[in-house]
């Protein structure tokens, strides 16, 4: 087991795997976790410095029941197995969800028409406890609601959960239970062999038996690596606003739009670390690097949050930020194996793909066993506790007797997130450790807050580097 | 650990320790501070200027001498000055939770005096677009990261844009010209004193309107300026967000104050009583911002009423609102941003008016249920960064039966 983020990798016999999962998104790493069950020698190989850094950290943060996926589909199937799989590892693992449910919310006839279809398709989809509320009952589940909402569908077991524990998680427990993980390592060529393909990085040569391709944005730009040609990401731009934690009162449920001939629009959603989440927009785009924000679109989330929750553009927002989704033009995912190249690619994996990871994973497990691959024997994976990150749930710093085990619990640092210094170094000595601010930020909160590091930032960076100054002494 | 002390001051700013020096030399009993930082002082200790009067002996004295001064003041009356100890929430009407490394702590208090300052809005809270790169602070951060790690570009920049044109943009010139980094320009949205800035150009009437670059800034995109309406990019590898305030307002809202609608800090009367009895507000918590002097007056000011309370007087009751008028939502905002204190009770009390933006002589006017009460011409202007103080006889004849109180300006 290790985590690599510079220098060659390793030579030799060390250089060669069973398989490797390039792209340690959440897919990838759950791929890579899953195979940690079998005695196999298997990398996780990322281009960026940290496990998440795509498509994985920038979403909804939403655990989707699947209520309306398409029927039939393979999304439709794992986002459902998926669900109950995530469901499970979290309350073991201790990675934040809380199951508020969930509102459709109609403001209009044709919206409210389209309720009772709605119900139908998520009885199709195997959820029979959806229920149409009533304009009043709608407004004494939601009381700072717009009036001007006419019913709702209440969607029970809808979640919000942090997707940056998630990753982690998953990625923590593949290395701790034997797979490399190598970052800042981002794969330029692909030789194709038997019985070894050769990846060519740019940190050296790797060797494989098996490959999976779960580069997510960049899966159409990996499967031309190798050779194929079976579809296109178009990035889907999706700009979110984060309100203040003041706004958390305003809302109980996840409130979806309606979907309708305009598209989805946008949601307002508690996030579990006690803010209030509106988006996100929809933008096709070309550039896979696009993920900044837009005047036009900040301002668009504004008036359309406003129209379903005034109060909430009373509050001050906390972050802007903007995710790509890989849409690949198909209402499904792009899962493919490829048996005479020992190779399954992982596309199109939507906005879906937090809630259906564990399962996308048990798929692709599946497809490397009709790929050739021998599993052998399936055995227990490493333990796994997640720090909390969560505010449903005991935060470190209300915690007398971990304070008493170390006064570094009790010492706040991030005010505005509450996040203390033993939390930091715990999180900086991980098996994972941040490679930057960022990656400590979505590890611990620091920096996440309302003043956004005017506070801690200097304070933040001190912990920061004079721990990264330990490893370098260590090196 | 449950304890009792006579008055919590929660801040140990210049408001809280000028309140707690104050308090503790009066004889107010067990006083003590909570400060969350590791030392206690406030914004001051990160201003290496002058503008913070002068010591015993007529020097004048730089932000970190006053902070140090302040900090003595409170311990040499006899206040206990607690620092890295953060106040997290109420556990009763003046029961304050608390977390240190000593441990955890529920402290109840016979008055709670809230003085946690305020903070500068930073880049996300402005809503400007663009990507998320390092690179994008507020003043209070560069400040707190040069004291930190020293002078020397490579630990900040090498080419800054400060956004802002108060003399807080100003400050951070000098702190980022001190520490080497070269100030490509000061980029504001009002109308600002270039010769503020010396060398450094001034975009007057622009506005950052996207930030650049993946990993670290590279650039800020400017819209308006003196190139009229075009945009033009910016390169640089900082960008330091200036101003623009908002109280740090977090335990006054967890306690249900409510805010007075201009400042976004909790509403109080003259005296710096909020509407729950035994909880007081003062310094910079009110609004955002006055001068370390101006908050530490507030502190000083604040021990009469605490005192009054602590010896057993009635929490008075039947205080007005003041506000400024309401700006229309899509409208243009008024001449006037807002008026301390939030709340007037049978005490007359002076009032503090902050104009939104320069106002040459303008009428300034007090009305009550649309009678008006007072109209003055000023004889001078007001600046935007500055506020004009109306002596308590602005509010006489203020009905504390009647309606809202509104405090008006008209050019």
């Amino acid at each position: 087991m290790s985590v690599t983020r510079t220098g060659p990798l390793p030579a030799g016999s060390d250089a060669t795997y069973d398989v490797v999962v390039v792209g340690a998104g959440v897919v990838g790493s759950a791929i890579a976790r899953t195979l940690a069950r079998h005695p196999l020698r298997v990398a996780l190989v990322e281009a960026a410095n940290d496990v998440g850094d795509g498509t994985s950290k920038a979403n909804t943060a939403i655990l989707h029941t699947g209520f309306d996926a398409l029927p039939g589909t393979l999304e439709a199937r794992l986002v459902r197995e998926g669900y109950r799989l995530l469901c499970a590892y979290a309350q073991e693992t201790g990675i934040p969800v809380e199951p508020i449910g969930a509102l459709l919310v109609a403001w209009d006839e044709e919206q409210r028409a389209a309720l009772p279809r709605l119900a139908e398709k998520a009885e199709r989809n195997g959820h029979r406890t959806t229920r149409l509320l009533t304009a009043s009952e709608l407004r004494s589940r939601e009381p700072h609601l717009d009036p001007g909402a006419l019913a709702a569908l209440e969607v029970p077991g809808e979640s919000v959960v942090c997707p940056w524990t998630t990753t982690l998680a998953y990625a923590t427990q593949a290395v701790r239970s034997g797979v490399d993980l190598h970052l800042d390592c981002r794969v330029e060529k692909v030789r194709t062999g038997d019985p070894y393909h050769r990846l060519v990085t740019r940190r050296g040569v790797l060797r494989t038996r098996h490959l999976v391709n779960a580069c997510g944005l960049h899966a159409d730009a990996f499967d031309a690596l190798v050779g194929r040609e079976d579809f296109t990401v178009t990035p889907r731009r999706g700009q979110l606003l984060v309100f203040d934690k003041f706004a958390r009162d305003l809302v109980r449920h996840i409130l979806l739009p309606v979907p309708g001939p305009l598209g989805k629009g946008v949601l307002i959603a508690p996030t579990v670390y006690g803010n209030v989440m509106l988006g996100p927009t929809a933008e096709d785009l070309d550039d896979k690097t696009a993920t900044g924000t837009t005047a036009e679109g900040l301002a668009g989330l504004r008036e359309q949050g406003g129209r379903i929750l005034p109060a909430l553009l009373d509050e001050e927002v906390t972050a802007v930020y903007a995710g790509l989704r890989a849409a690949t033009g198909q209402e499904d995912y792009r899962i493919a194996a490829h048996p005479g190249l020992r190779y399954v690619t992982v596309g199109g994996i939507r906005s879906t793909g937090l809630t259906a990871s564990l399962a996308v994973a048990e798929h692709v497990r599946g497809l490397l066993a009709d790929c050739g691959l021998g599993l052998g024997p399936e055995r227990p994976l490493a333990g796994l506790r997640m720090p909390n990150l969560g505010e449903a749930f005991p935060r470190p710093y209300r915690d007398a007797r971990l304070i008493a085990r170390d006064p570094d619990f009790g010492a706040i640092v991030c005010h505005c997130e509450r996040v203390t210094r033993g939390e930091i170094r715990a999180a900086l000595t991980s098996t994972i450790p941040p490679g930057g601010l960022d990656g400590l930020r979505r590890r611990t909160r620091a920096r996440g807050g309302r003043c956004q590091g005017n506070h801690c930032g200097a304070e933040v960076r001190a912990l920061f580097e004079e721990h990264a100054e330990h490893r370098e002494g260590n090196r | 650990m449950n304890r009792t002390v006579d008055v919590l001051v929660v801040g140990a700013g210049p408001a809280g320790l000028a309140a707690a020096a104050r308090l503790a030399a009066s004889g107010a009993g067990r006083v003590e501070v909570l400060e969350r930082e590791q030392a206690a002082g406030g914004v001051p200790r990160h201003c290496a200027r002058a503008g913070f009067g002068a010591d015993a002996r007529g020097r004048p004295l730089d932000g970190p001498g006053y902070a140090r001064r302040s900090v003595r003041a409170a311990l040499r009356a006899g206040a206990t000055v607690r620092t890295g100890v953060s106040a997290t929430g109420w556990a009763g009407p003046l029961t304050l939770d608390v977390t240190a490394p000593t441990g955890l702590e529920r402290i109840r208090a016979r008055a709670v005096v809230l003085a946690t300052g305020a903070r500068e809005r930073p880049r996300s809270a402005r809503l400007v677009p663009g990507s998320r790169p390092a690179g994008v602070l507020t003043t209070g951060e560069l400040q707190r990261l040069v004291l930190r790690f020293g002078a020397g570009p490579e630990l900040v920049g090498r080419r800054a844009v400060v956004v802002g044109g108060d003399p807080v943009a100003r400050g951070a010139v000098r702190t980022l010209r001190a520490a080497g980094v070269e100030v490509v320009a000061v980029v504001c949205e009002h109308p600002a004193g270039r010769a503020a800035f010396g060398a450094v150009p001034v975009l007057t009437g622009a506005v950052v309107s996207e930030l650049l670059g993946r990993g670290r800034l590279t650039g800020v995109s400017v819209r308006g300026g003196v190139a009229g309406t075009t945009r033009h990019t910016l390169r640089c590898d900082t960008v330091v967000f200036t101003g623009d305030w908002i109280p740090d307002h977090e335990l006054a809202r967890a306690r249900g104050l409510p805010l007075a609608p201009g400042t976004r800090g909790p509403a109080t009367d003259g005296a710096f009583r909020t509407t729950a009895p035994g909880v007081f507000a003062v310094g910079n918590l009110l609004r955002g911002v006055e001068p370390a002097v101006v908050a530490a007056a507030e502190g000083r000011a604040v021990a009469a009423a605490v005192t009054d309370l602590l010896e057993g007087e009635p929490w008075p009751e039947g205080a007005v609102p003041v506000g400024v008028p309401p700006g229309v939502p899509t409208g243009p905002v008024g001449p006037l941003r807002w008026v301390t204190p939030g709340l007037l009770g049978p005490v007359a009390a002076p009032l503090l008016v902050r104009p939104e933006r320069g106002l040459v002589r303008p009428v300034l006017t007090v009305t009550q249920d649309g009678v008006p009460l007072r109209r003055m011409r000023l004889s001078g202007s007001l600046l935007p960064w500055r506020s004009v103080r109306l002596p308590a006889r602005w509010a006489d004849g203020v009905d504390p039966g009647g309606g809202p109180v509104v405090v008006g300006a008209e050019e």
